[in-house]
């Protein structure tokens, strides 16, 4: 049996079946544009594999019809693709069972969908809600409007200098009056994966259920919600070479079937009278209206080709080239990394001496290479590291170390220009 | 595609290195923040006036090459005129931030902002460049809330 890698590479692994030359020709925009860009801003969104833009066109040309509804072969069909979409995405993350996986507009929609259902119905006043300081806002300001109804209260884990838990802390949190702990699984900022089984294990020590937010972690390595041991997991399809306006949300049955409703609207009943309504059976109970069919579509061929890949290569290759990023890197004047866990994921956050993040993002735009600038909607984990903004070069499988020295050639230009 | 030195020409790269009339006023007639919730930026302005005329300006704060240059070229630039003067300078100064062809306007009284010309290239820096002038508008109405670009 073929060992999984972790994303940080320590441990062996099978050698690659294919390397990013191989996978570049299945998206158009690697080679189709006229001016070829290095991209390097895969945490923001992935770029599409032609596979996902046949689907979805498809769809469109040739089975497009409303889906659980009409009696007709078209929405047959396109009822039959969207739930084989659904069997494939809960496959992938290895969901126990397909019911169990509802379809979202994306990672953000699922964490507000559990805070404004789950949350509402069993946050009572002075609980607490436990985040990180690595959250992204929108793992933030759901549970804030969350505490606003409740009178719940948010309390912070909080990070060291390389960017990892302090997971005494966390324990400590734990203690007092835990009820819900919402954590990302790899930072968007700083690469670490966080250790989510373990923090699941404490959690439910102390009686707390756990969300994980996995925008950065799908795309990245292989992921099992059992082995992760969380009761919610929440996931973008866009950021996974799927398209935009579509993502995930899993919890265990249990769990989905105690739920109220989330939206109100067509297919999430079950009956409808004036006198009242009764709900559908999980999935749809949360699935209110016509949803992103075209969208879960296109996510289903999105894992097909990740699992032709093997996410277990993807993450094997991935760590790779982020050793190679950080070795060529360290040779720029004045870069410092932000962030250093021991487990990390093929996000690079840095910063210049003396030159502002966004002076670097407009230098390197005209070097042809595409990263991002900013705060990355983390403000209060730059807050922490005092910095208003850093540089991120965030990697995927289909980038080549030329990408990698586009970049650092580009950063001598920044230098340059300041000198 | 325009050539970077354009947009960083070396009398912005010299006042982001060495701003100018960066310092606190704590004795300041109009004071006010502003921010470019875009990146991140910070700056305070203060202001000295006699009668309607700002006799000093300074500001402090953190941003990219593009705002802090810009903040420090606009404490030199208003200084000594009216607040009606001022007014018009950052219209000259928006119209050579955002419009292609400015013949039927005249910029004459930039002289040196000129040197922010470059920026128009760059849609999503005009804010960078723009955000101390918003933030004098929102001193010199005595406005207490953040002058925001957004």
């Amino acid at each position: 049996m073929i060992e999984a890698p972790t994303a940080a590479g320590t441990q062996s692994a099978a050698p690659p079946v294919w390397n990013a030359a191989d996978v570049r020709r299945d998206f158009p925009i690697l080679h189709h544009v006229d001016r070829p860009v290095a991209y390097l801003d895969n945490a923001a969104t992935s770029q599409k594999p032609d596979a996902v833009i046949a689907a979805t066109t498809r769809y469109y040309k040739s089975a497009n019809a409303n889906i659980h509804r009409g009696v007709y072969r078209l929405s047959v069909e396109a009822t039959d693709a969207f739930e084989a979409a659904r069997t494939k995405v809960a496959a992938f993350i290895g969901a126990p069972d397909r019911d169990e996986l509802i379809f979202t507009g994306g990672c953000t929609e699922s964490i507000n969908l559990v805070a404004m259902t789950w949350g509402l119905e069993n946050l009572r006043k002075g609980e607490r809600i436990i985040l990180t300081q690595m959250e992204h806002h929108s793992n933030i300001v759901p549970w804030q409007l969350l505490a606003q109804r409740t009178g719940a209260v948010i309390e912070v884990v909080p990070i060291s200098a390389a960017g990892e838990l302090d997971i005494g802390a966390y324990q400590q949190l734990l203690t007092q009056k835990a009820a819900l702990v919402a954590v990302t699984h790899i930072s968007n900022v700083l690469g670490t994966i966080n250790p989510i089984a373990v923090m699941s294990k404490m959690a439910h020590e102390h009686g707390a259920k756990i969300l994980v937010d996995g925008a950065q972690s799908v795309p990245h390595m292989p992921v099992d919600v059992k082995q992760l041991g969380c009761d919610f997991f929440a996931f973008a399809g866009h950021k996974m070479c799927g398209p935009t306006g579509i993502g995930g949300l899993w919890a265990p049955r249990g769990i989905l079937e105690a739920m109220p409703p989330y939206q109100g609207g067509g297919d999430m009943i079950s009956t409808v009278e004036f006198a009242g309504s009764t709900w559908n059976k999980i999935p749809h109970k949360f699935e209110a209206g016509t949803p992103n069919i075209a969208g879960a579509i296109g996510l289903g061929a999105a894992v097909d080709y990740l699992s032709h890949l093997d996410m277990r290569q993807v993450a094997h290759i991935e760590a790779q080239l982020l050793a190679y990023a950080e070795k060529q890197l360290q040779t720029i004047p004045g870069l410092r990394f932000v962030g250093a866990a021991a487990d990390k994921a093929s996000v690079i956050s840095f910063t210049l001496d003396g030159i502002h993040p966004h002076d670097i993002g407009t230098i390197l735009d005209q070097e042809h290479v595409a990263i991002r600038t900013g705060h990355h909607c983390c403000q209060p984990l730059m807050d922490f590291y005092h910095i208003p903004a850093t540089a991120r070069a965030s990697l995927a499988f289909y980038n080549t170390p030329a990408d990698i020295d586009a970049l650092v050639n580009g950063l001598r230009r920044v230098i340059e220009v300041f000198a | 595609m325009s050539d970077l030195r354009d947009l960083y020409q070396q009398t912005i790269i010299d006042h982001t290195r060495r701003p100018r009339n960066f310092r606190p006023m704590p004795d300041a007639d109009h004071h006010a923040r502003g921010h470019n919730p875009l990146c991140g930026d910070r700056l305070e302005l203060y202001l000295k006036l006699s009668g309607d005329r700002i006799t000093e300006a300074t500001f402090t704060g953190a941003g990219c090459a593009i705002s802090t240059a810009s903040a420090s070229m606009m404490t030199e630039a208003v200084k000594g005129r009216t607040i009606a003067e001022a007014q018009l300078l950052f219209e000259k100064f928006r119209i050579l931030l955002t419009t292609p062809i400015h013949e039927n306007v005249s910029l004459d009284g930039l002289d040196k902002l000129e040197v922010f010309g470059g920026v128009r290239e760059y849609p999503v820096r005009v804010k960078c460049a723009t955000l101390a002038w918003h933030t004098l508008e929102a001193a010199l109405k005595r406005d207490d809330h953040e002058a925001k670009t957004e």
